[in-house]
């Protein structure tokens, strides 16, 4: 079996990398057509902003080569900004677009201006069900409320609410933490920084791509 | 809701985790990996290794450390410590690091941090500001572990890091750091309400009742805390019981 992370020059893959390794599966870093196609599991990282990360993307020609991977139905699991690029677009220095596998857009997170407010979100809390069960996801065996470790400012917003796989709620405002369209996955969220449980959902991905 | 963060500190000199008070005379107390995997298991939410020394004397030798932390410490890990260029922010990063402190060479040339913002993102920029109180309600950035004074005023100092795009701030009071007497409370409130970035409130720790003044009393966002772990007076699944379950905070079990 072969789990391959996108090499777009964005984001700290030597976690992801390590994470894997923990759960007993080595993960190869790369951004060669052939091999990305030829992988059993994907990983889209990213941290930073979108447009950084679309322009990167775009630029070593992978947002073609995503497409033609998720048409094969193999597990894709996009992490943080990795997520946010799947959707169509982002308002995030003004319109820029995504890859575009999951119909919808990233947005501020749209807390009100207030002193008691912290932009960005960082840190943990709880990820909660919504209308799609978690066993036999990258969810299985993770608690309902568990912690997870989140680094963000934008969101996105799947169209189809039947996407969303877990919602996290941050000064009253409700948003989707994680996703799932077939075996495309995305969590805003890192696992491969969330200790026991985030180590649970690599676990589970490995399992899927298996 | 969010989680207040409960985040361990390792001030490293010579692969030795080490102690002082108000940052001097300073003692070994441990091995850092060995230290950051047990905080790790024990539930840690961050950890945080400075290099003590590199500051003063602009090197750096933490990335050997960080390499084998990352391996076995699955929470996010801040680097700070003699950054001194942008090159030595990719180098933290590709040893594994998620964030950056960075202070006297901020202080030397603010636009460092505007730069490194701009490459990095600001979610990885976390500006550590040494203070010390100089008269009622006023306190001074200092630089070089608390060595040098540099005339500006913590206050205007925290919301220019803001605005140049600093993720977060670590605060450090000197007055405070490695005594175990408590937070500088009204230091940390004037700050944390100043600024819409998350604060980490650093020294001063010395009881499990000092950390919940600090939560409580301020609209910080993390704790730091050094003696209390590394000299076993409060281990982490205690500290953490004890502000669930008697202080009523929001904090990761």
């Amino acid at each position: 079996m072969k789990i391959v992370i996108i090499d777009y020059g964005i984001g700290n893959v030597k976690s992801i990398m390590n994470a894997f390794e923990d759960r007993g599966q080595k993960a190869f870093l790369s951004r060669d057509r052939d091999v990305i196609l030829g992988a059993d599991g994907l990983i889209l990282p990213g941290v930073g902003a979108f447009s950084h990360g679309m322009n990167n993307l775009n630029k070593y020609g992978l947002v073609t080569i995503i497409k033609e991977y998720v048409k094969t139905d193999k597990p894709l699991l996009g992490i943080c900004l990795g997520m946010q690029m799947l959707l169509e677009e982002s308002e995030e220095f003004g319109n820029t677009k995504g890859i575009g596998i999951i119909k919808g857009k990233v947005i501020k997170l749209p807390v009100v201006n207030s002193n008691k407010i912290k932009l960005p979100h960082i840190g943990w809390n709880e990820i909660q069900t919504n209308k799609i069960k978690w066993g036999n996801t990258i969810l299985n065996d993770v608690e309902v409320s568990s912690n997870m470790y989140f680094v963000h400012t934008y969101v996105a917003i799947p169209n189809n609410e039947n996407e969303i796989l877990s919602t996290t709620e941050y000064f009253g405002i409700e948003f989707c933490s994680s996703l799932k369209k077939g075996n495309v996955y995305g969590c805003q969220f890192h696992p491969e920084k969330s200790a026991s449980r985030g180590l649970t959902i690599i676990r589970n991905f490995i399992n899927i791509c298996k | 809701m969010n989680k207040t963060r409960i985040i361990a500190r390792l001030d490293i000199k010579n692969d030795y985790v080490i102690k002082g008070i108000h940052l001097e005379g300073l003692r070994k107390v441990g091995n850092p990996n060995e230290m950051a995997k047990k905080y790790y298991n024990q539930g840690i939410d961050e950890i945080i290794f400075m290099d003590a020394v590199a500051a003063y004397y602009d090197r750096n030798s933490l990335t050997g450390i960080i390499q084998k932390a990352c391996k076995d410490v699955f929470v996010p890990i801040t680097v700070g410590g003699g950054i001194r260029k942008i090159e030595d922010i990719q180098i933290a990063l590709n040893a594994g690091a998620d964030k950056i402190a960075i202070n006297t060479k901020t202080v030397q040339n603010p636009n460092f941090i505007k730069e490194a913002a701009k490459i990095f993102g600001s979610q990885c920029i976390v500006s550590s500001i040494d203070a010390k109180k100089i008269a009622e309600n006023k306190w001074e950035v200092y630089i070089d572990n608390g060595r040098e004074p540099t005339g500006k005023n913590v206050l205007e100092w925290a919301q220019e890091v803001e605005s140049l795009g600093a993720g977060e701030i670590m605060l450090t009071s000197i007055d405070k750091e490695g005594t175990k007497k408590g937070f500088d409370i009204e230091l940390n409130k004037m700050v944390s309400e100043a600024v819409n970035i998350p604060i980490i409130s650093s020294g001063g720790a010395g009881r499990n009742q000092d950390i919940a003044d600090v939560i409580q009393s301020t609209n910080i966002d993390a704790v730091s805390i050094a003696s209390l772990f590394h000299y076993k007076i409060e281990t982490i699944d205690s500290l953490k019981k004890y502000l669930i379950n008697d202080k009523k905070l929001h904090i990761r079990l």
